[in-house]
C-alpha cells in the first residue's frame, strides 16, 4: 500500500499528465472518515451488547430466583394511607394511584420552591450590590451561611428544631381563624357558593382586558412616545373587577372554619409541617445560589450602560428595570435553569422527614410492599428525568426569546 | 433512600454474575457472617455503649456464626431500614436478614427470599399518651398516627381502620426510631408497631411511664430470619440453627451446663444435639459439633430471650406465645435425629 503511493510519487510529472495512473484507492483503514465510522460502529455495538447482557442477565436471574417482574402491580390495591394528597386517594386505590399522588406532591413542592427561591434569590442578589452597607452585608452573610450548610441539615433544622417545638393542637396559636401547631398550619377553606362563577369570570375578563391594554399602550408608545401606566391599570383591573362583582353578587363565598374536634382540627385546609419544613429549606437554600447568579448577571452588564442611562436622566429604579435587568437576564437564565433542576431533584430529600413525595411514597412504601425494585426505581428515575427535561426545555425556550435579536 | 438506590444498582450488577457461589462457601472464605439488622430496636438489635450489638435477632446471627465458623463473634452487622432490607438480602450484601421481619405470603413467594423460621411471635399494637385517657383503638377516630414506612404495620393499620370505619392520618418515617421520636414530641397522637418493638422503643422516650399501649392487638406478626431463595444448604443451616436453640432449651442445655452434659449425659437426644451421635453436621456441611458451639457460645433460645427481651432486660416481656410448646407457647422445633 505505502509502496504504491511512493511509486506513484516518484513518477515523472509528464507521464502523470499524459496518462492518469490507476487511481490508488487508499485501504479503508487508512481513510480517516471510514476509520472513524468503523470505530463508532464498533463502540456502539459493544455498548449495545453490554446493555443487552445486563438486561438479559437481570431478567433471567430474576426469573430463576422467583422474583415477580412486570408492571401488573400498578393495578393492584395499595392498601396503605398517605398523609397528604392533592387528588382523591384512599387505601382502596391502586399502586398506580400512589405513583400519581407522589408525583403531584413532588411537582407541588418543586413549583412552590421554585417560585419562592426565585423571588428571594432576586431580592438578595440585587441587595448584595446595594449601596447600603447594611443591606449588602446582610445579603452576603445570608448567602454565605445558607449556601454552605448541607441541605439535609437545613431540612432537619426546620423540621425538628423549629416546627416540632410548636405547641400541641389544643394549645394552638390562633389568629384570624387560622391555627398553627405542631401538626401544621390550618386555615379556613374558601367554599364558593352560587354566583361565585361571576367573580371567576370577572377575574379572567380582567386578565384579557389588561393584556389588550398593554398591547395598545405599547403600540401607542411606539407611535407617539406617550406612556401609559400599564402596571397600575393591570393591578387595578385584576383586583378591582372581581372585587366589585363579588360585592354586587352578595359575597357568595363561605368559609369552612377549622374546629378542634377530638384529636385534630376538622375542616379547613391543613398544610402539614413536613411540607412547610421542606419548602422553607429548599427555597432558602436555593435562593442563596440564585442570588449569586443574579449578582453575576448584573455585574456582567457593563457600567457604561448604567452611566448612559443616568446621563439620559433615568431614575435608578428605571435604570435597573429597563436597562440592567433585561440584559442581566440573558446571563442569568442558563445557570438559573440548573438551580431549578437542582431544586426539583433535591426535593427527593423529602423522604428524610416523611413528606409524601414520589420517593417517599412510590420508591419507598410501594417499592417495599411490592418488592419490585427495578420497575419502581426505573419509573421514579424516568419521572425526575422527564421533569428536569421539561424544566430545561421551558427555560431554553424562554432564554431564546429574551436573547438579543441581532439584525 | 440513597441506600435503596445503591442497593438497586448493586442488585442489577450482582445479578449479572452468571453463577454465584453458595452462601456457605462465601461465608467460610470471608470468615464472617454478614447479618442485616435494624438500626436500633432495643431487645432485638441495638448497639450498646461499647458498640457491641445486642438483641434477640443479633443472637440468632451469632448462633449462625458459631455453627458455621465455630466463633460467635465473627459476625458483621449491617444496619438496614425496612425499605432496604430485602434488596440488600437479594443482592448479596448480607447473608441473613434478622431484622424483626414479618413472614407474609407475598414476601415469601414473590421477593426471591425464604423465611427460615419464627424467632418471635408478635402482634401489632398502638402506643398512646396515658393522659388522653383512651381505652380502645376504636376511640382513635381522627387521630394522626406515626408509623414506619415499608412495613406490614402500615398495611395492617390501614386495613383495621378501614374495616372499623375509623378515619386517621398516617405520618410515615424511614425508621421506627424516627416514628417513635415523632410520637414522643407530639407530632402524632399514636404510634403503631409490633408490640415487642413498642416495648423497646418506649424505654427510650422522655417519660416512658406516661406512655401506654392500647389493649387491641390487631395483627399476627411472625418475625423470623430470612435468607435468599435458591440456596437450600444455607436455608437449612439458618433454619436448623434456630431449631437447635429451641431443642437445647427443651432438653435443658444451657451455655453453663453444656460442657458437663456433653461429657456426662446419657440421654440420646442430648448426645445427638452436641454431635456425639446422630446426623451430626452431615447434610448441613458443618462441623459435627455445630449445635454444641451454638449452645456453648450463644446459649439456648430461652437464655437469649430472657437476657434480651425477657425478665433480665429493661423490656421485661413475658414469654407468652414465645414459650416452648410444652409450656403453653408456640415455639416448637422438629426433632434432631
Amino acid at each position: 500500500m505505502s509502496s504504491d503511493i511512493s511509486n506513484s510519487g516518484h513518477k515523472p510529472d509528464g507521464s502523470a499528465k499524459q496518462k492518469a495512473p490507476p487511481v490508488s484507492q487508499p485501504k479503508f483503514w487508512n481513510d480517516p472518515k471510514k476509520r472513524s465510522l468503523l470505530f463508532q460502529v464498533l463502540l456502539l455495538s459493544i455498548l449495545g451488547f453490554v446493555f443487552y447482557t445486563i438486561i438479559d442477565n437481570t431478567l433471567t436471574n430474576l426469573e430463576q430466583r422467583g422474583i415477580t417482574t412486570g408492571f401488573d402491580f400498578l393495578s393492584r390495591e395499595a392498601g396503605f394511607g398517605i398523609a397528604m394528597s392533592l387528588i382523591d386517594y384512599t387505601e382502596a386505590s391502586s399502586y398506580g394511584m400512589t405513583f400519581i399522588v407522589g408525583l403531584l406532591n413532588t411537582i407541588l413542592i418543586a413549583v412552590l420552591g421554585i417560585i419562592a427561591a426565585t423571588i428571594l434569590g432576586f431580592i438578595l442578589g440585587v441587595a448584595r450590590l446595594s449601596d447600603n452597607w447594611l443591606v449588602a452585608k446582610f445579603s452576603a452573610l445570608y448567602i454565605e451561611v445558607f449556601r454552605n450548610i448541607p441541605l439535609l441539615l437545613q431540612i432537619f433544622f426546620w423540621y425538628y428544631a423549629v416546627l416540632r417545638t410548636l405547641p400541641q393542637p389544643r394549645q394552638s396559636i390562633e389568629f384570624f381563624g387560622s391555627f398553627i401547631n405542631n401538626r401544621g398550619f390550618i386555615f379556613p377553606a374558601p367554599v364558593p357558593e352560587a354566583g361565585f362563577g361571576w367573580v371567576t369570570f370577572g377575574f379572567f375578563a380582567a386578565i384579557v382586558a389588561s393584556w389588550l391594554i398593554a398591547r395598545w399602550a405599547r403600540k401607542r408608545q411606539e407611535l407617539t412616545g406617550q406612556q401609559f401606566p400599564v402596571a397600575l391599570t393591570t393591578i387595578g383591573l385584576i383586583i378591582g373587577v372581581p372585587l366589585v362583582l363579588f360585592l354586587f353578587s352578595g359575597m357568595p363565598l363561605g368559609l369552612d372554619h377549622p374546629e378542634l374536634k377530638g384529636f385534630n382540627f376538622k375542616g379547613g385546609i391543613t398544610v402539614i409541617p413536613e411540607l412547610i419544613a421542606l419548602w422553607l429549606a429548599l427555597s432558602i437554600y436555593t435562593a442563596a445560589f440564585i442570588a449569586e447568579t443574579v449578582r453575576a448577571g448584573i455585574l456582567a452588564v457593563s457600567h457604561g450602560q448604567t452611566e448612559a442611562a443616568t446621563a439620559l436622566g433615568m431614575s435608578k429604579a428605571k435604570t435597573l428595570r429597563l436597562i440592567v435587568i433585561p440584559q442581566a437576564l440573558r446571563v442569568v437564565i442558563p445557570p438559573l435553569t440548573s438551580q431549578y433542576l437542582n431544586l426539583t431533584k433535591n426535593s427527593s430529600l423529602a423522604t428524610a422527614i416523611g413528606y409524601p413525595d414520589l420517593v417517599n411514597v412510590f420508591a419507598g412504601t410501594t417499592l417495599n410492599q411490592t418488592g419490585q425494585a427495578i420497575e419502581v426505581i426505573s419509573m421514579t428515575m424516568a419521572v425526575y428525568l422527564a421533569l428536569s427535561l421539561m424544566t430545561s426545555f421551558f427555560m431554553n425556550w424562554y432564554n431564546a426569546r429574551i436573547q438579543l435579536s441581532e439584525r | 433512600m440513597k441506600k435503596t438506590l445503591i442497593s438497586a444498582a448493586i442488585l442489577m450488577t450482582a445479578m449479572t454474575g452468571a453463577a454465584t457461589a453458595g452462601t456457605l462457601e462465601t461465608v467460610k472464605e470471608r470468615g464472617a457472617v454478614q447479618c442485616g439488622v435494624t438500626s436500633g430496636v432495643p431487645g432485638f438489635s441495638v448497639p450498646d455503649d461499647k458498640g457491641n450489638w445486642k438483641g434477640l435477632d443479633v443472637d440468632l446471627c451469632r448462633a449462625v456464626a458459631a455453627a458455621v465458623l465455630g466463633d460467635a463473634t465473627k459476625v458483621k452487622f449491617i444496619p438496614l431500614n425496612a425499605k432496604e432490607r430485602f434488596t440488600a438480602l437479594v443482592s448479596g450484601e448480607i447473608d441473613v436478614l434478622s431484622r424483626v421481619t414479618t413472614w407474609t405470603q407475598t414476601r415469601d413467594t414473590q421477593l426471591g427470599i425464604n423465611f427460615a423460621g419464627v424467632n418471635y411471635y408478635d402482634g401489632q399494637g398502638f402506643l398512646v399518651k396515658k393522659d388522653l385517657g383512651l381505652k380502645s383503638v376504636k376511640e382513635l377516630d381522627g387521630a394522626t398516627v406515626c408509623v414506619q414506612s415499608g412495613t406490614t404495620t402500615e398495611l395492617n393499620m390501614a386495613d383495621y381502620f378501614r374495616a372499623n370505619g375509623i378515619s386517621y392520618t398516617p405520618v410515615v418515617f424511614d425508621t421506627n426510631d424516627q416514628a417513635a421520636q415523632a410520637f414522643d414530641s407530639g407530632r402524632c397522637d399514636s404510634f403503631t408497631t409490633d408490640l415487642s418493638q413498642a416495648a423497646g422503643l418506649r424505654t427510650r422516650m422522655q417519660d416512658p411511664s406516661s406512655v401506654g399501649a392500647l389493649p387491641e392487638v390487631i395483627s399476627k406478626e411472625p418475625l423470623g430470619p430470612v435468607v435468599r431463595q435458591g440456596d437450600d444448604t444455607w436455608f437449612n443451616i439458618v433454619k436448623w440453627t434456630h431449631n437447635a436453640m429451641l431443642n437445647a432449651e427443651e432438653l435443658g442445655l444451657t451455655s453453663a451446663n453444656v460442657d458437663k452434659m456433653k461429657a456426662e449425659s446419657t440421654d440420646p437426644n442430648v448426645k445427638r444435639l452436641v454431635g456425639i451421635d446422630g446426623p451430626k453436621g452431615k447434610g448441613l456441611d458443618l462441623a459435627d459439633d455445630w449445635a454444641y458451639q451454638i449452645v456453648k457460645q450463644v446459649g439456648n433460645y430461652g437464655e437469649a430471650y430472657e437476657r434480651n427481651v425477657g425478665k433480665d432486660s429493661p423490656l421485661g416481656l413475658d414469654r407468652g406465645l414465645n414459650a416452648l410448646w410444652n409450656q403453653g407457647g408456640l415455639q416448637y422445633a422438629p426433632p434432631m435425629r
